[in-house]
């Protein structure tokens, strides 16, 4: 059981640091701002996300494991929010199509 | 499991560094705030990964707060953004 659940471990966790990686490189490659924002937010909250689940079994106490779970939650209301917002104000000189 | 878990969170820094050059290149502000976006997911990950390989429960609280902090300055730039351009009302709602 111990060894399945560091497997479990090790499985999110790298598919967590996967998508940070595929978040940067879409930062730094995309062509512009809209592409930039889309490719960030929406893999870095997988990848936060992934990384807490595979953090979830490590934890001693089912409190730490709510609080990380809240960590999780906040980030995703935040990080989605914001992201609309930020797109907001990348429109707002421009309208687009 | 801790040296993995250290590697990790070596890692995913390692990708939040390279993010911040977009922070260099620019070129609008939008593009600067996302970079420190990146930071403060990164930032958490990595506390994260770092708290529970030390088994540290403190960290949790710190990871708690860097993602307040995170949300807090994003909308900061938003308000601060909005507020400079005159064509706009700052309460405007979408359509």
């Amino acid at each position: 059981m111990n060894l399945f659940l560091d497997l479990w471990t090790v499985v999110a966790v790298v598919a967590g640091a996967f998508f940070f990686f595929a978040g940067t490189v879409g930062l730094l490659r995309f062509p512009d701002s809209l592409t930039r924002l889309h490719a960030l937010t929406k893999a870095d909250t997988l990848g936060l996300g992934l990384v807490v689940l595979g953090l979830l079994p490590q934890m001693d106490s089912v409190s730490a494991g709510l609080k990380l779970m809240c960590i999780w939650l906040l980030l995703l209301l935040s990080g989605a929010t914001a992201a609309q917002w930020i797109a907001r104000t990348l429109r707002q000189g421009n309208p687009g199509p | 499991m801790a040296e993995f878990l250290v590697g990790a969170a070596a890692f995913i820094l390692a990708m939040v560094a390279l993010g911040l050059l977009r922070i260099l290149r620019g070129p609008g502000d939008a593009d600067r705030i996302m970079a420190a976006q990146l930071l403060g997911t990164g930032g958490i990950a990595a506390v994260l990964l770092l708290g529970t390989a030390n088994a540290e429960r403190a960290t949790l609280d710190v990871a708690l707060t860097l993602a307040l902090l995170a949300a807090f300055a994003a909308f900061a730039f938003v308000k601060a953004k909005l507020a400079q351009t005159p064509g706009e009302s700052r309460t405007a709602d979408g359509p």
